[in-house]
């Protein structure tokens, strides 16, 4: 372990600091799933993932990480500013003009630690085993992680890339799927069911192994039990039970705060639950 | 008029099989994926010799356009083969996304453009791509003439850096430009000087566009002939000059009116040299099912047709 459990909990926590106070300070953005995948991106970046912050598009010998549902753009950001990939007082710019960080994240204005734009939903699956295959084809060992949002599932490309995957045998890639039953126009059951996941995967030849995406010891312990799947013949799928809003009382258990952001009295709120361990930017 | 001539017939697309087993004889980053259309794109040559660099995807184009994507990072330089209209319409907003707007070195090949892919019919006759194609910040359109061009552009794209989309077709065409030309992006190919009338023409337009010039010639019109194969970047510099000699143009494309080389011809010369311009296009129609030949008669994309329009153009001249 490079760090301990209390330790990517505090970072988790100035993570969701750095989201409320991003979507506040543009008045706009997705708090909900950000917050629900902070502890998830936290333990990628600063336990898991073996990556630099000399970023280079190839990413040569290092882990790469996709992140499918763009829209939770703020936890990517801050992940990868505190990570060290570039100052974390441009957190500050998100969403607005000139800034590199876009609402949804893309390699167009060269913000180090982006690989792909997304943004449309259904895509970071397909370009995460080319990614992988080209690593393969590489005799490069590293491992492609991604993660998708569990209402993404609904939009078709995924399921030619999960057919695909098992198919080629891309063995050195983790799929974790922000399992949260919540999407903008109410609970993924009454919009459109994903049924059962796990056997929907299984059906298809992955390997499926299940997780508390919000308790940092549960997704910590899957992601390095993940990684000893990995060059066994089969992708790996996390899915990850998260809640929408995790660490915010009120944005909690609802799809209320998908894309909604907290004004000046519900920011204080949120920051009272929150403490700050990195400080602020 | 110059004498252009032929000895054999061949089909574009075996030029790009041809190019991309040369492409990856040249650079082993090159890759090839392919959505269940194998033989119809004419890779089998070239995943014989590669075999660990060929990718089959299935029927699957948006999946394999975002594994395109992937593979760039890695330093890939990934060819995807399915026709035309699978390689544009069906996924335009994974070309958007992946590949254009995160800049990745995709080169997407699309055989069965237009109407000559025959009697499929419309549901495969895309007429619509350049247009998709076109409106993408910072893609590559290349629409290619016969065999020996097609193969030659397959090799060009592999050393451009950039997404780039690669027309070409299915019918077995003359072949009549040079085996051994360079094939150079953005640079139109001047294929017969003249003064009365320039005459712009892309893919399978082109041979049909020198017929025109041979029945124009027996007229006493003295048709310059350009062929546009990169229809973004469009070779300015070419058009104006040769127009700014003719003072009329006639634009000729296996495509809708709307969207095509024609509408990009237009802007140019609005802005800079307002012209008389005739289009031999598709009229913003669906295609059918036909014989090519008899496909390109109906909808007007025969050298009579260019012959035609260049004679009405020439009147429209002040």
């Amino acid at each position: 372990m490079k760090h301990t459990i209390n330790e990517l909990e505090d970072i988790a926590s100035q993570v969701r600091r750095d989201i409320v106070r991003m979507v506040h300070g543009c008045q706009s953005g997705h708090p909900g799933g950000s917050l629900g995948c902070a502890d998830f991106m936290t333990a990628l970046y600063f336990e898991v993932m073996n990556h630099s912050t000399d970023f280079t598009m190839d990413g040569k010998g290092e882990d790469l990480f996709f992140l499918s549902n763009g829209h939770i753009s703020p936890v990517f950001y801050s992940v990868l500013a505190r990570s060290g990939y570039f100052e974390v007082s441009e957190l500050a710019t998100f969403r607005k003009l000139n800034s590199r960080l876009q609402g949804h994240p893309t390699t167009h204005e060269h913000l180090p630690g982006i690989r792909i734009a997304s943004g449309s939903l259904g895509q970071g699956m397909s370009v995460a085993i080319g990614a992988a295959q080209a690593k393969k084809l590489n005799k490069d060992h590293s491992i492609v992680y991604t993660l998708h949002g569990d209402g993404e599932l609904q939009e078709g490309q995924n399921w030619e890339a999960i057919m695909y995957a098992p198919h080629n045998k891309v063995d050195n890639l983790i799929a974790s799927i922000d399992y949260n039953g919540q999407q903008i126009d109410g609970p993924t059951e009454k919009v459109l069911s994903l049924e059962n996941l796990q056997a929907k995967f299984e059906a298809f030849g992955w390997h499926v192994i299940e997780s508390d995406g919000n308790d940092m010891e549960s997704i910590v312990k899957a992601l390095h039990y993940a990684k000893t799947l990995t060059g066994k013949g089969k992708p790996i799928l996390n899915l990850m039970s998260t809640q929408m809003g995790a660490g915010v009382d009120f944005m909690m258990g609802s799809h209320k705060w998908h894309g909604v952001a907290p004004n000046d009295e519900q920011l204080a709120a949120a920051l009272a639950q929150l403490h700050s361990t990195l400080k602020d930017y | 008029m110059k004498k252009y001539t032929y000895t054999e017939k061949k089909d574009t697309r075996s030029g790009f099989g041809a190019g991309l087993l040369e492409a990856g004889r040249k650079n082993p980053e090159v890759v090839a994926l392919c959505a269940d259309l194998v033989g119809s794109l004419k890779m089998e040559a070239f995943i014989k010799e590669f075999p660990e660099r060929f990718f089959q995807i299935g029927i699957a184009e948006a999946n394999m356009i975002g594994i395109a994507a992937g593979l760039t990072i890695g330093g890939k330089v990934p060819f995807t083969g399915t026709f035309a209209n699978f390689s544009t319409g069906r996924v335009y907003d994974q070309i958007r996304q992946s590949v254009a707007y995160s800049n990745k070195n995709v080169k997407i090949c699309a055989s069965h453009a237009g109407l000559t892919l025959g009697e499929d019919g419309a549901t495969h006759q895309i007429l619509e791509d350049i247009g998709l194609m076109k409106m993408l910040p910072g893609m590559t359109v290349i629409n290619t003439c016969d065999y020996n061009q097609t193969k030659a552009a397959t090799i060009a794209i592999a050393e451009h850096e950039g997404p780039v989309y690669l027309r070409f077709g299915r019918p077995v065409i003359p072949v009549f430009t040079d085996p051994d030309q360079k094939f150079e992006i953005g640079k139109a190919w001047m294929v017969n000087e003249g003064t009365d009338v320039t005459i712009i023409a892309t893919g399978h337009m082109v041979w049909k566009a020198i017929e025109a010039g041979e029945k124009l010639a027996e007229l006493g019109i003295d048709a310059e002939i350009i062929n546009i194969h990169t229809i973004k970047p469009l070779d300015e510099e070419a058009i104006l000059k040769s127009i700014k000699k003719t003072g009329c143009v006639v634009t000729a494309e296996e495509h809708n009116k709307f969207g095509g080389l024609g509408e990009s011809v237009a802007r140019l010369l609005s802005t800079e040299l307002p012209t008389p311009q005739e289009f031999v296009a598709v009229n913003d129609s669906f295609g059918e099912s036909g014989t090519p030949d008899q496909l390109m008669t109906k909808y007007g994309l025969d050298t009579v047709n260019i012959v035609e329009a260049a004679q009405k153009v020439i009147k429209r001249k002040k």
